[in-house]
């Protein structure tokens, strides 16, 4: 689930976002926060890839 | 009684209504088992000795006065720290909780199970805030698998797993958001119950990612799995997502056998990616069942990404502010996933909510031509403590990300799961999820007592002198 088709640039992603969300980056995380951002675009991508109906919204509770 | 006799809470339960044990003696007996080998298992960071010794004199005296005695009287009991022990801060496996104020009433979920008289002996170490397969804690020490001490106890509920492996007592309480009950229930060999979504309350507990989150029992037989759980269901408003039904207990259809019942071996993504042994595992039960068909769960590898990205969002949401002000006090791998959480596009979550509806009307359409589904609990057996990396299948792959790979389709639409262990060799144990519709747990437990009344599902308590 590694490789992502976009061109996604996770360093620069990761300290854009940092800011937006007021999170205090250290460099030091920055790997493994890339790292873990990188297995997020791809799971993204799995999921976006499977075509879903405008109908298909998503359900509050999860019983039958 | 000797701490021995402490096995079961059928056992427990049978002596003190005898009158040949007492509830002080059973506590006694897990407090002398958990002084004696908790230094080497790391399973409890809060053992209750005055309190329970309380408890059970205060149980004794009332039943020499003709008390009848609950379905688990005497019966000792420890919980997952994230759920709230009175006078406790509730840790949740954290650093940073444990200077929250203590709690001021137990956890729903204890008060249902000491009503019934079951006692508390103490809280069980976690993985932080529940975000972990490992049971490994950076704050408290790893809990440690007590079938071979360097080897994982799985988590989140590490050391759920690892007391009751232990034989330090016969019943405990875990937390499952994506696996946490299954797999130390696999990797420690005992049993442990994922109720459907909604079907125990939660109030009283620390949250992970609210629309996932379940607790549920664990235990070292079928039959005391079933005491505890149905002294535990009900409504209750305190939990808006516990669902407004009535308590449908399941210990008295538990003889039922399976006869009748249509079971099925999940296929497709249940049944690659994993080692031999978590296949040969689900095909021994599946013969023990005479399950000869496979039925497929659509997409269940699409479905364990949109869970793994909810799980994210969500849980980074949860801790937003405390990633803000005090990063540096998390455990550096749960640090690390919840900051790259927090920044996930709101579509993506979005996107994976809707595929979780569309998910839950296809497996739903399966369970209308089967009863129950068997998949493996784990990947593999417990990796070693500290181990980062597996080879599965081939693929060199991260420890912490991939052992939940087959219980997360499950839960990720709150189907009722219980995990079986099975023993193979004499090696480490494996487990199999017995898994049905929406509110079948009476399924999964008759499945599971056939399982073990085969002798096929066994859950001995290790050898640790």
């Amino acid at each position: 689930m590694l490789e992502t088709r976009t061109a996604f640039d996770p360093v620069t992603y990761a300290e854009a976002a940092a800011a937006l969300l007021g999170l205090n980056l250290d460099p030091m995380w920055i790997a493994p926060v890339t790292a873990n951002l990188r297995v997020l675009a791809a799971a993204a991508e799995l999921v976006e890839d499977f075509p879903l109906g405008d109908e298909a919204d998503a359900a509050p509770r999860f019983e039958a | 009684m000797t701490a021995n006799d402490s096995r079961t809470a059928v056992t427990i339960t049978a002596a003190i209504a005898s009158g040949q044990a007492t509830a002080r003696q059973s506590v006694m007996g897990s407090l002398e088992r958990i002084g004696r080998l908790d230094g080497r298992v790391g399973a409890f960071t809060d053992v209750l000795a005055a309190r329970a010794l309380a408890r059970a004199d205060a149980q004794d005296a009332a039943l020499r006065g003709g008390a009848v005695p609950g379905p688990l009287a005497g019966v000792p009991f420890a919980v997952k720290n994230l759920i709230d022990i009175a006078g406790l801060p509730t840790r949740a496996g954290s650093k940073i909780n444990r200077e929250r104020p203590p709690a001021e009433r137990d956890g729903a979920l204890v008060r249902r199970l000491e009503a019934a008289g079951a006692i508390l002996v103490g809280g069980l170490n976690m993985g932080e805030y529940a975000y972990d397969f490992t049971g490994e804690n950076v704050h408290d020490g790893d809990a440690h698998n007590p079938h071979a001490l360097d080897h994982m106890t799985g988590g989140s509920s590490g050391g759920s797993g690892a007391a009751l492996a232990a034989g330090m007592v016969p019943l405990t309480l875990g937390s499952d958001t994506n696996g946490s009950i299954r797999v130390p229930a696999a990797f420690c060999g005992c049993f442990g119950l994922k109720p459907t979504y909604g079907r125990l309350t939660r109030a009283g507990s620390f949250p992970f990612v609210g629309s996932l989150d379940h607790l549920g029992p664990m235990a070292r037989s079928v039959t005391d799995l079933a005491l505890a759980y149905d002294a535990m269901q009900g409504p209750d408003p305190d939990d808006p997502v516990a669902a407004p039904r009535p308590a449908e207990p399941v210990l008295s259809a538990l003889e039922s056998g399976i006869d009748g019942l249509r079971i099925a071996v999940a296929g497709g993504h249940f049944a690659r990616g994993g080692d031999p042994e978590a296949f040969a595992a689900v095909a021994r039960a599946a013969e023990a069942l005479e399950a000869e068909r496979r039925v497929e769960l659509p997409e269940a590898h699409r479905a364990r990404a949109a869970a793994y990205l909810i799980t994210a969002a969500e849980g980074a949401t949860l801790h937003l502010d405390r990633l803000r002000t005090r990063p540096q006090d998390f455990d550096p791998a749960v640090r690390d996933r919840l900051i790259a959480g927090a920044m996930i596009p709101a579509a993506h979550v979005e996107r994976a909510q809707r595929f979780r509806r569309w998910y839950r009307t296809r497996v739903l359409e399966v369970f209308e031509t089967v009863d129950v589904i068997l998949a493996p609990a784990t990947p593999c057996r417990a990796p070693k403590g500290g181990q980062t990396h597996f080879v599965l299948d081939g693929v060199t792959l991260p420890v912490r990300a991939n052992i939940g790979v087959f219980t997360q389709p499950i839960s990720f639409i709150g189907l009722p799961v219980l995990a079986a262990p099975i023993r193979l060799d004499a090696g480490l144990p494996l487990g199999v999820q017995v898994i049905a519709a929406p509110w079948r747990e009476d399924l999964v437990f008759r499945v599971a007592r056939h399982l073990e009344r085969t002798g096929v599902s066994t859950a001995p308590i290790a050898e640790l002198s």
